[in-house]
């Protein structure tokens, strides 16, 4: 069982996200940041119970383009972050990634990809490196309900089940692929039986619940060290915001988002951590504390340099 | 020098580079147990056993993503395609991730991957099965392209492909598995960004690749029994092309016939044609002639499909155009 301490730290991971995103959607609006900035605000529980499941010495993540909560959640620097969003120099992916493509090699956080389920190969063959150097280590591959009907990732998962990857397939479905409702689009509305085609495990699991997606997926990557077989599992979540910047999500009703922000993920666990007996004067503190560094992260990002001309050509090549 | 076929270079490169790195691993369709479609890799799965040598479903996408992630976490896989013809299938894999990741990580990642396999006009398999698709990986930036034109290239310039820490892309034309052609024992490395003189020659400069080398030069000892001296160049690497070597030759002939299978619009080798009109214009006698794949797709009749391809005579023919003759 997840104890205090697990649950604090899942509580300011989840903090952290929410005000950076926060701080985000502002700096966006004031056009410090530009193209596409798809938010992950609601989806917190996701990308934190999940990646604080692993141990990143040895566990690796792949992502989609709403990656600045994995980014996060995998440990990587807010400033980094917030700095490749800006397109700066100092940014995780030297401002050449933007949103869609924060990558940290050594936090294990392999990206970021703006192709809607082109990560899920990729995701697939570092499952086959850790196999293949007989390695006890998991993968966590993200992906959105929008991208659960490529044929990229039946591919994968087949692929995975035939050479025992130890590879976690995470479809994080907050109802909207864009505008377009997953039931208008999906010929099953439980995602997780697709994991009976290829013959492996599948999960439903409420994404609003950091507790319960923490257990189940430490669960589940316990498994796939020991038992070197994929899996499956559809976390059911909802984003506040649009599908990006750009979307004025008019696609859904108001009582549909209010419904979903009673079952906040940040509220629900801080009823959870009030009931352990945490005061309430130290959930402020957090709250702050989050704020605080979203706020650093952005003036990092507003103070560091802009590439130099000549680093257009950098990079290509190893 | 044992004279051996094209296939067998191939597979000498492979086997003598999985032997050397523990982190060279193989995979696509058919290439273990049925030991290659074209039998490339004939006898690697009993060697290497099936954990280096791996037999993948019928699908490029995805096999092609898993070479990527196997590379972006430290290995270094081939990863066949059966023919280019199914690697368009594959091609967001490629150009999404096999050739972006190191730029949009900003230099974190390498991708030390070879993609290979048969690539150009065959004969009587219609269009689907019979195209030339260069151009297509020429085209992307954060790729290198290579295609080797006799035994000897391709051995050699495999073998580097493999020790690269880039993605690269193999072509090996589908009719040139059984061509024969001298081949030291002893190791040997090719520069992947060198282009080669085939034939030195003074009167006019024929630039190809692949397969159609050999029609050059064919076509190079018919324009000599006329009395014109064709310089010959091989580039091998399309993707960066040795510009140098180019120029260097049609600096001396002042004439130029650019050779492609490939269809002529936005092709390897209309942009060949373009960097010499560009850049040795105070040079050139003659506009650069380019014989190219007719602008069709490839019939099956096999009169069409002969009359759709390049050929020793069209080369002659330009070759004599540019320098007015006839």
């Amino acid at each position: 069982m997840t104890d205090t301490k697990q649950k604090t730290a899942l509580y300011k991971r989840m903090l952290l996200i929410r005000r950076f995103e926060e701080k985000a959607a502002q700096m966006y609006g004031l056009r410090k940041i530009g193209g596409f900035c798809h938010l992950y605000i609601g989806q917190e529980a996701v990308a934190t119970g999940a990646i604080g499941a692993l141990d990143l010495k040895r566990d690796y993540i792949v992502a989609a383009y709403r990656d600045h909560g994995h980014a996060l959640a995998s440990g990587m620097d807010p400033k980094a972050v917030m700095a490749e969003l800006y397109g700066k120099v100092t940014g995780c992916s030297k401002g050449k990634g933007g949103s869609m493509h924060m990558f940290d090699i050594e936090k294990h956080m392999f990206g970021g990809n703006g192709i809607v389920g082109s990560q899920i190969p990729v995701a697939t063959g570092v499952g086959l490196k850790i196999r293949y150097r007989e390695e006890d280590g998991v993968v966590l591959c993200f992906f959105g309900d929008g991208a659960i009907h490529q044929g990229a990732f039946h591919e994968s998962l087949n692929l995975a089940k035939i050479y025992g990857l130890p590879v976690v397939y995470i479809c994080e479905n907050n109802q909207y692929g864009m505008g377009t409702d997953f039931r208008r689009v999906s010929a099953v509305d439980d995602f997780s039986v697709m994991a009976a085609s290829y013959g492996i495990e599948g999960r439903q699991i409420d994404g609003m619940d950091v507790i319960t997606v923490h257990e189940n997926v430490k669960e589940i990557v316990e498994k796939a060290r020991t038992e070197h077989l994929p899996s499956l599992l559809e976390i059911k979540t909802y984003r506040y915001k649009g599908h990006s910047m750009s979307d004025p999500a008019k696609y859904r009703t108001r009582e549909e988002l209010e419904d979903y922000k009673e079952r906040d993920p940040i509220l629900i666990l801080k009823k959870g951590l009030l009931e352990d007996g945490v005061q309430a004067s130290d959930l402020e503190a957090w709250d702050k504390e989050a704020k605080k560094l979203s706020e650093e992260a952005a003036s990092f990002a507003e103070e560091s340099p802009e590439p130099e001309i000549e680093a257009l050509y950098s990079d290509i090549l190893a | 020098m044992a004279k051996i076929a094209f296939r067998e270079a191939i597979r000498q490169a492979i086997e003598e580079e999985m032997r050397r790195d523990d982190s060279v691993l193989l995979m696509g369709e058919e290439v273990a147990q049925y030991n290659g479609a074209y039998k490339v890799t004939q006898g690697l799965l009993e060697t290497f056993g099936s954990k280096r040598v791996i037999d993948t479903p019928i699908t490029e996408e995805g096999f092609t993503g898993m070479g990527i992630g196997a590379a972006m976490a430290g290995l270094r896989p081939i990863v066949e395609w059966m023919t280019f013809n199914f690697s368009l299938m594959a091609i967001d894999q490629v150009i999404s991730n096999a050739a972006k990741t190191r730029y949009m990580s900003g230099g974190q990642f390498k991708i030390p991957m070879v993609i290979r396999g048969p690539n150009g006009p065959a004969e009587f398999l219609a269009s689907q099965h019979s195209q030339a698709l260069q151009s297509f990986y020429a085209h992307i930036p954060g790729l290198k392209v290579v295609a080797p034109s006799t035994p000897y290239d391709a051995k050699g310039l495999l073998k580097s492909a493999i020790r690269d820490d880039n993605p690269v892309i193999f072509l090996e034309a589908e009719l040139m598995y059984s061509w024969e052609g001298e081949v030291p024992a002893e190791e040997y490395l090719i520069d992947l960004d060198k282009a080669d003189v085939k034939r030195a020659g003074k009167d006019v400069t024929l630039i190809a690749h692949s397969k159609p080398v050999r029609m050059m030069l064919q076509a190079a000892e018919k324009l000599a029994e006329e009395g014109i001296e064709a310089e010959v160049i091989d580039l091998r690497s399309l993707r960066p092309i040795d510009t140098e070597t180019i120029y260097k030759s049609v600096r001396k002939t002042n004439r130029c016939v650019v050779v492609d299978e490939a269809w002529p619009v936005a092709s390897v080798g209309s942009h060949i044609g373009f960097l010499v009109g560009r850049d040795c214009f105070d040079y050139l006698d003659a506009p650069v002639q380019l014989v190219s794949g007719e602008d069709v797709p490839m019939p099956y009749n096999h009169r069409l499909e002969l009359a759709a391809q390049p050929s020793v005579e069209k080369v002659v023919r330009a070759a004599k155009s540019v320098l007015y003759v006839d």
